[in-house]
């Protein structure tokens, strides 16, 4: 590029100040309106500024119990965050070689990212339904059994096209950049498959499960599309919440936002908190040579 | 890694091929086998039948050129499609050119990339909702203009309407632009660009013939992925459109809450072969396997 800053790279620079305050400036509306006075409303002016609405979302808002969705979005995001680490790096193992069905596979991934997410939901609420009449029909499970459906099954499913793909995508870009030659050293050195999986291969690569885990839990955290028609019985967090924009009308709502908004980021600022722990330890720890074995 | 034999790969991708295979492809199929069979008010049956694809065309061709309701609401989204495509591709374009080329220091250009990735952290439904006190009867934007004195009563149509909608769709998506087309950028060879400003090109020439054509992958990338989220939408459209707004993806929703589920089946085929034509459309100006 050129040597001296044109008008060109100043008029880009606004517009990218536009885009950044056009992606900023609503959410930090809400933000800031989460803090509004008792006596205010759902746009400004702020009539003072106090924690009140937060007071009224711990009393639960109405008939729906926030709290309950809350922990079972939690738990749920939890088990897509595992499920996605492991199935992505077993899969990204695979990928390094050569196997039959594994073109077929990869666009399989990628069908499941770019498909609507309304289609994908009906198809697995039609599939447990199919199922569930099944089961009623030949009376399989006893009289008890009622519907197959639920937040660990289908709705967990549901969350599973829609994380793996991402998870399997970073861990393409992270065999791509993998020297082999750790693991050979590590081979030639007589250890076994797993011990170097365990001691060479996952120490380098632990630094991009992080990020593997990250996009589990906040997209898992976050969705509606596919687990809409999925969830069975009781909503998650991110369904309520679009449920209580049509019924709640105060700034409780808000104080809801805020409040989901705050663990992203603290589970995002812990995980990568751990992930810059755990590179220091290794650092000054970098070399165990004399040490024995481990 | 193991040298024994082949099976290991197998096994290793074996988790995931289960997971698609129970929560993707049996879906989809079972998808397509519903939309053949016929229903009661409380239960649907296997059958063949082409009735619910007739249901789903009630009266579309004889009564052309009026558009049947099916028509109209693909006519809807497919315009939103085309407005928010447009608007995403311009804005995404530009904000990847200037990180890619007008910011010069790598630092520098991460952390901004950074800056544009943090809202993403935030749940979709807020930064939805993040648009009521500013786009609402008495919200910022009202406000101002009142105050300024340009209008004397607040503008209706800001909010609950198509133009809400639209910037939602904006404010949602134009990221899944910038990240491809900046990464396609990032790419390109830097004596390239020398060599046409010594062989004489114009800035704009240089980004017509250069940088355009070898930021295809990344702009057909991102044009696949804001598409298909707005065909299939039913969510932004419902809750910022105040729920009058007709979609694809929410005909497929409230079909659904009737429990018509072979007719909301059919309509998922519909929906399902229009995305996969529009994918194929793109796929052909550029080849996307290659570059991964």
């Amino acid at each position: 590029m050129s040597e001296t800053r044109g008008a060109a790279f100043y008029l880009l620079a606004a517009f990218f100040a536009l885009f950044v305050l056009f992606l900023y400036g609503p959410t930090l509306t809400v933000l800031i309106l989460s803090f509004q006075g008792p006596g205010g409303g759902l746009t400004f002016p702020m009539n003072g500024v106090s924690t009140h609405w937060f007071g009224v979302l711990w009393q639960g808002l109405g008939v729906v119990d926030v709290w309950a969705a809350f922990g079972r979005s939690f738990r749920l995001g939890l088990i897509v965050t595992v499920l996605t680490v492991v199935i992505s790096v077993l899969a990204g193992l695979a990928f390094r070689r050569r196997f039959v069905g594994s073109t077929l596979l990869f666009y399989t991934a990628i069908a499941s990212l770019i498909l609507p997410s309304i289609v994908v939901s009906l198809g697995i609420a039609l599939e447990f339904r199919i199922f569930d009449d099944f089961v009623k029909a030949h009376g399989l499970l006893g009289d008890g059994f009622h519907s197959a459906m639920g937040l660990f099954t289908s709705a967990l499913g549901a969350h599973l096209t829609w994380t793996l793909p991402f998870g399997l995508l970073v861990m393409f870009v992270v065999f791509n950049r993998f020297n082999p030659a750790y693991e050979e050293a590590a081979r030639d050195l007589g250890a076994t498959p797993w011990q170097t999986f365990r001691h060479v291969v996952l120490p380098i690569i632990a630094p991009y499960l992080i990020g593997v885990a990250l996009f589990g839990f906040t997209l898992s955290w976050d969705e509606i599309a596919r687990t809409s028609q999925t969830v069975g019985g009781p909503n998650t967090l991110p369904l309520e919440l679009q449920g209580l924009t049509t019924t709640v009308t105060n700034p409780a709502i808000y104080a809801l936002g805020t409040l989901t908004t705050a663990v992203s980021f603290l589970v995002i600022a812990l995980t990568l908190g751990t992930g810059l722990y755990l590179r220091r330890r290794r650092l000054r720890g970098a070399s165990d040579a004399g040490k024995g074995t481990l | 890694m193991s040298q024994r034999g082949g099976i290991a790969p197998y096994l290793q991708a074996a988790p995931l091929a289960l997971v698609f295979l129970l929560f993707l492809v049996i879906p989809l199929a079972i998808i397509v086998m519903v939309s053949f069979w016929t229903y009661t008010d409380y239960s649907i049956q296997p059958a063949f039948e082409v009735q619910n694809y007739l249901d789903v065309f009630d009266r579309c061709i004889v009564r052309l050129p009026t558009l049947c309701t099916t028509f109209r609401t693909y006519l809807s989204t497919l315009t939103f499609c085309a407005i928010v495509w447009a608007l995403t591709l311009v804005i995404g374009f530009t904000v990847a050119y200037f990180l890619a080329f007008e910011v010069r220091s790598p630092t520098v250009q991460s952390l901004l990339f950074l800056v544009c990735t943090i809202p993403f952290w935030t749940s979709n439904v807020i930064r939805m909702i993040s648009w009521i006190p500013l786009l609402g009867r008495s919200g910022l934007v009202n406000q101002a203009l009142i105050g300024l004195g340009l209008i004397d009563q607040p503008i209706e149509w800001l909010l609950y309407s198509s133009f809400s909608v639209t910037i939602t769709f904006v404010h949602l998506f134009t990221f899944f632009m910038v990240v491809p087309i900046y990464n396609s950028m990032l790419r390109i060879d830097r004596s390239l660009i020398e060599a046409a400003r010594d062989a004489g090109a114009s800035g704009w020439q240089i980004l017509w013939n250069v940088i355009v054509p070898l930021s295809k992958t990344g702009i057909a990338i991102g044009s696949i992925f804001v598409i298909t989220i707005v065909m299939g939408d039913f969510i932004t459209i419902g809750l910022m459109g105040g729920q009058q707004i007709a979609s694809v993806g929410k005909t497929i929703q409230t079909e659904i809450s009737y429990l018509q589920f072979p007719v909301a089946a059919a309509n998922a085929v519909v929906l399902l072969g229009t995305v996969l034509l529009i994918i194929v459309g793109l796929t052909r100006v550029v080849d996307i396997r290659r570059e991964l």
